[in-house]
């Protein structure tokens, strides 16, 4: 036992004299967070928008009109013709095109119906969705209105049906919110995850563990001896993270805190523990970045942090049952933004336990002690 | 009582034999040297030895500890000083022993005693880091780290190579001294000239121990009639000796070249040999075999003849 509070306190030392490091494990993260959280934001704002009006007609004008006062959308100018919107949307000039077709008002007038035509430019697939969304919403509501001066009917008469949302949990859909509690996560498997194997190749690399090898330290005094600074320090930085959380972005923190921190501490000894096994089976820090960083893409691109895993195919749904970052981020969303308890998320924390259980003890499997 | 007994010990990585059927006793207190090039296997010998590798086959017993069996009792009776640094750069002086001292469960004082001699000389930078010592400084921290729970059997893979003269020579004496204080010490190097500073030493090459003996009697393995030569065009000086119906072989060694014989000629009559293939300044003189020259003749005995 005095052994792993020797190897804990080398380990502090050597860590706290690596100031690059120290100052980068700190910061970095919390910057990470700042700018990740700022920055990844799926509202559609300042979509460029072009208009070709051939029919320069009061309904037509209140249209574009309509367009021009939502802060979503920035008019660039009108284009005389389809050809030049064109051109604009291939050179990136616009996103999208609102074509206004002659006769449009006297068609609504005579016929009772009329079109528009709406050219998004896809290559970014979703934004083109939100975006041909948002002017679609726009269109219907100018409908609704015209339909109602047009049709010799009052106001309250007109039957429609209503749609009021009520969006629990997350009110105004502030995108941060969201954001937010997943990045923390993230960032935790990141440190946690990549710092303690490198950390522990290097001292295979430097020949330092062959010199330990030959102490009478035994494996789970050395592993624990290696988990226990990098658990600390990875609190320490869930801890900062937390408060840019609620003081930056004010995120609320609706459940336990304490849940939380359990949650933050489990989460952090299977990142160790990922370390720790992919430092056993490279030998050079390298090798330990390439494996890590693979991983870690892998785990971050499949866990729901910026899209539903609902929405996978069912292959990656699978896969995600060994996600932690999956579990964690589910587990950080509900209790932070839900103020779920220990019994609403109690399948994540047995499937985080297992997981981590798992890592750890194939990683104590795989680290011999014999080079 | 023998406190190194190894027994036919082999080890492969993958296909290359590293060390193989190797058999030697190191008795207790003796200053052994395991002489041999690079590559020779003696890394991976001694890495066995301090319980790192597991042997493929055969057995080995240290201080009375099956290397095997018992690797973790064994392990705090040797000390392992291997032949790269490998402390950490980033702790003091003070700290790296401090530590070493530590995960062994003693301390620096309970043995200061033994190390006094070699830490007085590195003491007055002790706050320094490990990584901005120099090498002699280096070295002597290693050997200290490797005192510093008063092992019984010192294992030293090549502690002098990349040291200067000065260093290599205090090292040698610092050496001297604790095998005066009972320690056994098993020091591997591939210099030639520090196997006369062994009380035994084994030869080895390719895997294999190609001798075991005092550094006297190794020498007296060589019967050949041996001659330093030396004139005015080395290279083909070399290849006209080669081709000479006498020689048994002849390597360069130093400025000169030493000659073996098939059998014993005058050095006169290597001197009109060399005369009639229009050699000038030639310097011809008899010499006693030394160690160097009993390895290249024992490697060309067991392995393909070093000359064409």
């Amino acid at each position: 036992m005095r052994k792993i509070l020797f190897i804990v306190e080398k380990e502090f030392k050597q860590i706290f004299r690596n100031v690059v490091l120290l100052r980068m494990m700190m910061i970095a993260p919390v910057m990470q967070l700042v700018l990740l959280s700022l920055a990844a934001n799926f509202e559609v704002k300042n979509l460029k928008i072009a208009v070709v009006d051939q029919d320069h007609s009061t309904f037509s004008r209140r249209l574009v009109s309509k367009f021009q006062y939502i802060d979503n959308f920035k008019l660039t100018g009108f284009t005389p013709s389809y050809k030049l919107a064109e051109e604009q949307l291939l050179l990136d000039k616009v996103d999208i095109v609102l074509a206004i077709p002659a006769h449009f008002e006297r068609d609504l007038y005579r016929d009772n119906r009329s079109g528009v035509q709406l050219m998004v430019n896809a290559i970014d697939g979703s934004k083109a969705g939100i975006a041909s969304g948002y002017a679609a919403t726009i269109i219907q509501d100018f409908n609704g209105d015209i339909r109602i001066e047009n049709v010799p009917m009052r106001k309250g008469e007109v039957q429609q049906v209503d749609i009021v949302n009520q969006y629990w949990y997350n009110p105004r859909l502030e995108y941060r919110t969201f954001m937010v509690p997943g990045i923390l996560f993230e960032l935790l498997l990141l440190v946690g995850g990549l710092i303690a194997a490198l950390n522990i190749v290097r001292e295979k690399e430097m020949g330092t563990m062959e010199q330990l090898n030959v102490t009478p330290i035994q494996k789970h005094e050395f592993i624990l001896g290696k988990l226990i600074p990098f658990v600390v320090i990875g609190l320490v930085q869930f801890t900062l993270g937390l408060i840019v959380a609620k003081f930056i972005f004010r995120v609320p923190m609706e459940g336990s805190l304490l849940l939380l921190y359990v949650f933050a501490l489990l989460f952090l000894i299977l990142c160790v523990g990922l370390g720790l096994l992919i430092s056993t089976i490279s030998d050079t820090m390298q090798q330990a970045m390439f494996v890590a960083f693979f991983m870690l893409v892998l785990f971050i691109l499949l866990s729901g942090l910026f899209s539903p895993t609902e929405n996978m195919p069912q292959w990656a749904q699978w896969l995600d049952t060994i996600n932690p970052l999956k579990y964690i981020i589910e587990v950080a969303r509900n209790t932070m933004l839900k103020g779920s308890t220990f019994a609403d998320v109690r399948s994540h924390f047995f499937a985080l336990l297992a997981i981590a259980l798992a890592i750890n003890g194939l990683a104590i499997w795989r680290y011999r002690k014999t080079v | 009582m023998n406190a190194i007994i190894v027994d036919n010990i082999s080890k492969a990585y993958g296909n290359i034999q590293a060390v193989s059927n190797v058999s030697f006793e190191v008795r207790e207190g003796e200053l052994f040297g395991l002489i041999g090039p690079d590559g020779a296997g003696k890394t991976t010998l001694f890495k066995m030895l301090v319980t790192l590798l597991f042997p493929d086959q055969g057995r080995a017993v240290v201080n009375r500890k099956d290397i095997v069996k018992d690797f973790l009792q064994l392990r705090t009776q040797v000390g392992y000083m291997p032949g790269k640094f490998s402390l950490y750069q980033d702790l003091t002086i003070e700290e790296n022993l401090d530590f070493f001292a530590t995960v062994f469960g003693t301390s620096i004082q309970e043995n200061y005693d033994l190390i006094k001699d070699i830490y007085v000389q590195i003491e007055p930078f002790k706050t320094r880091r490990a990584g901005k010592l120099s090498g002699g400084m280096k070295q002597k921290l290693a050997l200290c780290c490797a005192l510093i729970h008063k092992p019984e059997v010192l294992f030293l893979d090549e502690p002098t190579t990349g040291v200067d003269a000065v260093s290599r020579k205090e090292f040698w004496d610092m050496l001297k001294s604790l095998k005066q204080r009972g320690l056994t010490i098993l020091v591997s190097t591939p210099y030639m000239d520090e196997a006369g500073l062994c009380d035994r030493i084994a030869l080895m090459q390719g895997g294999k121990i190609l001798a075991v003996d005092t550094p006297q009697d190794i020498t007296k393995l060589f019967q050949r009639p041996l001659f330093a030569v030396k004139a005015a065009e080395t290279f083909r000086l070399i290849q006209d000796l080669r081709n000479a119906s006498f020689t048994h072989s002849c390597y360069a060694f130093g400025e000169y070249l030493h000659l073996a014989l098939e059998h014993e000629i005058t050095s006169s009559d290597i001197e009109t040999y060399l005369a009639s293939h229009n050699h000038r300044q030639i310097d011809i003189k008899r010499v006693d075999p030394g160690i160097e020259d009993c390895f290249m003749d024992l490697i060309s005995q067991t392995s393909v003849p070093a000359q064409s």
